[in-house]
């Protein structure tokens, strides 16, 4: 029997097609178009082969921009996902107050980037502002506008702040899904508070973990609007984190090809990062079960 | 090992209960023996797992005591009364190799590593999971799980008593047999007090050496299986124990007659009960006979339904408008002209206000 080919089936993936390219595609190949090439105007472009890739790669500019980026997302995840797991814990997980404390954690997370950005500008304000007012009250030298040290704390207590809340609930259904049964196995087996959340809690909340971390990375990798509008990159350039000095470079200085190229970087470091977390917290989950 | 004895317990989910009806256990006073295999057995929500839970420490009873060998751990908590437990689901350390998770319970107490793998590799034999020992728990199936989670409660040498809340719900049909046997064993083997809490009946009877049947709160009978059987103390015994379950019908008893849907039914004994008392007459299936010419003291009956289960037939007959069911072996064919109904007098059991009454000598 010969095999009949029904290709009307793939009208059916077209619409999608269609869309992911509009959508992701051709925006896409357009950063690629720019990346390998140079303009003098006049909308006349020359090929440029991988010279602007180069020059990114080996811009002191950049480095420095990703060393920045990577302490930031490096602080960001020690303290948020321990923090997460911590006040996750500590819910109360029935009745009217688990519904109020939800409901009050997760406010930070309904507000707006910009305006997180605008509330930590006004309340770390060293003169008006409630927080920079008392700990200059304190007699302590804060300064957000001048200091680079001031600027860091700032930005990272602003993104804790802002994110915890997200690593707090995913921890929490997490460990909503564990039944009773094994709490009071646990008992029985007499296991201390350390060994139940070692061997039962942590293990049921792999799977919220790795989602939690995954989108806490890729997010502070791309932090952009918060540190923008906070301290606009400085003082310096001490706070210009990727995104800031990739939007300086393509709207500041309006050099595509290099902005272009510095794009494509950028996403593959995160296409690569997140491939490689995503790789090893598997890899481990196996390795132990 | 220790014997368990419960003294004055009822327990009340609701901390400010005061009515009786509160209370989803009532007044239990009771001696599990040392060594002895029990089976809980009653309709889901009678109040079993809560007893259970309640000698394991899980739970704080509202009132009474519960004392291990004498001494009242009523308010010492789980992991300090000497107690295993096996849940209805399958719980094991997902992480752990099987060897880590049997082992769990001992590291936690703090035992050496050598006295450690003697007491597994031990258990692990008994279990039949020596093989596994280094695979991790995870992949296994719900059975061997379930025998983790018992593992991991006899590899505690001192463990006063091991409980189980229907351990084997979660286990396939043909696995079930196997499971119940190799406990069987096991009891027999290591002679722990267990206490196996379930609502199958079947379960209850081929585990335990004796059954407790409790209803609504209440221990309403203990038992052997024979016991359950013959001398249900109540209705609620005679209906759940049996498939089907004891046939009762509304009766008037004077002395040692019993006046059942306009009927007069010799008894085997006289019976004195108060009028205001309702009052029934209880008969197992297995002790109606059917046939089809009438004999002495037989009952005119129709035949409603049969059910043919293979090694009997259930015959559901109508008799002055209640419904009796009768066990006829295969081989009897049965026709519509079987109406007429004979009761095994010996096998009769009167009930007043849903408890057994014994009778007295006849006086004929």
């Amino acid at each position: 029997m010969t095999k009949t080919w029904n290709n009307k089936a793939w009208f059916m993936v077209l619409p999608v097609v269609i869309l992911v390219a509009f959508s992701a595609l051709l925006p896409l190949m357009t950063v690629v178009n720019y990346s390998i090439q140079d303009t003098f105007g006049n909308n006349q472009f020359f090929f440029a082969g991988f010279e602007w890739f180069e020059e990114i790669m080996t811009s002191s500019r950049f480095h420095d921009a990703l060393g920045r980026q990577f302490l930031f997302s490096t602080i960001i995840l020690a303290i948020e996902v321990p923090l997460g797991i911590f006040i996750a814990m500590n819910l109360p997980s029935k009745g009217w107050k688990s519904s109020l404390c939800l409901v009050l954690i997760s406010l930070p997370l309904l507000i707006p980037l910009n305006v997180v950005g605008t509330i930590w500008q006004i309340f770390g304000r060293a003169d008006i502002g409630l927080l920079g007012a008392s700990i200059a009250a304190l007699g302590l030298d804060y300064n957000y506008t001048q200091n680079a040290v001031d600027a860091w704390i700032t930005i990272i207590v602003m993104d804790v702040w802002h994110w915890t809340s997200l690593v707090a609930l995913l921890c929490f259904a997490g460990l909503q899904s564990i039944p009773e049964a094994y709490y009071q196995a646990a008992r029985i087996d007499g296991a201390s508070k350390w060994a139940t959340f070692r061997y039962i809690q942590l293990p049921k909340m792999h799977g919220v973990l790795l989602i939690a971390v995954l989108l806490r990375f890729m997010d502070s990798f791309m932090i952009y609007t918060e540190p923008f509008v906070l301290t606009g990159g400085g003082p310096g350039n001490s706070t210009t984190f990727l995104s800031i000095d990739l939007v300086k470079m393509a709207i500041g200085q309006f050099d595509l090809g290099p902005a272009a190229a510095f794009s494509l970087i950028y996403f593959l470091i995160i296409l690569l990062m997140s491939f490689i977390f995503y790789t090893v917290m598997n890899s481990l989950d196996k390795k132990e079960g | 090992m220790a014997e368990i004895h419960l003294k004055g317990l009822a327990h009340s989910y609701d901390p400010n209960a005061s009515e009786e009806g509160h209370y989803a256990l009532k007044q239990i006073d009771h001696v599990w023996e040392d060594g002895k295999a029990y089976a809980l057995l009653g309709a889901s929500g009678c109040g079993k797992s809560t007893l259970l839970n309640i000698i394991s420490g899980l739970l704080h009873p509202s009132k009474g005591q519960v004392l291990f060998d004498g001494v009242d751990v009523t308010n010492l908590p789980t992991e300090e009364r000497h107690i295993a437990q096996v849940f209805q689901f399958p719980v094991v350390y997902d992480t752990m190799s099987v060897y880590d998770n049997l082992a769990f319970p001992l590291r936690n107490r703090g035992h050496d590593e050598a006295t450690i793998k003697e007491r597994v590799l031990n258990i692990a034999e008994i279990l039949e999971m020596t093989d596994v020992l280094n695979k991790k728990a995870r992949g296994l199936t719900a059975d061997a799980k379930q025998k983790i989670s018992l593992g991991r409660g006899l590899v505690r040498e001192n463990v006063a008593a091991i409980l189980f809340d229907e351990p084997l719900t979660v286990i396939d049909p043909h696995l079930k047999w196997l499971l119940r046997m190799q406990l069987k064993s096991l009891h027999l083997r290591l002679k722990r007090t267990m206490i196996y809490v379930t609502h199958d009946q079947t379960e209850a009877l081929t585990f335990a050496d004796k059954v407790v049947v409790m209803h609504d709160g209440y221990v309403v009978q203990i038992g052997t299986p024979e016991e359950l059987f013959d001398k249900p103390q109540h209705t609620f015994v005679g209906y759940f124990i049996g498939s089907p379950g004891m046939n009762f019908i509304d009766a008037k008893i004077t002395g040692s007659q019993a006046v059942i849907a306009g009927e007069t039914v010799e008894l085997a004994a006289s019976y004195e009960i108060k009028d205001s008392d309702k009052v029934e007459l209880g008969i197992r299936p297995e002790f109606v006979t059917l046939s089809a010419a009438p004999s002495a003291g037989s009952f005119k009956v129709s035949v409603k339904r049969i059910e043919d289960i293979g090694r009997h037939k259930i015959v559901h007959v109508d008799f002055n408008g209640n419904d009796v069911s009768a066990i006829v072996p295969e081989n009897v064919a049965i026709t519509d002209d079987f109406t007429n109904m004979v009761f095994d007098q010996s096998r009769i059991n009167i009930y007043s206000n849903d408890w057994l009454v014994e009778g007295g000598l006849s006086h004929d």
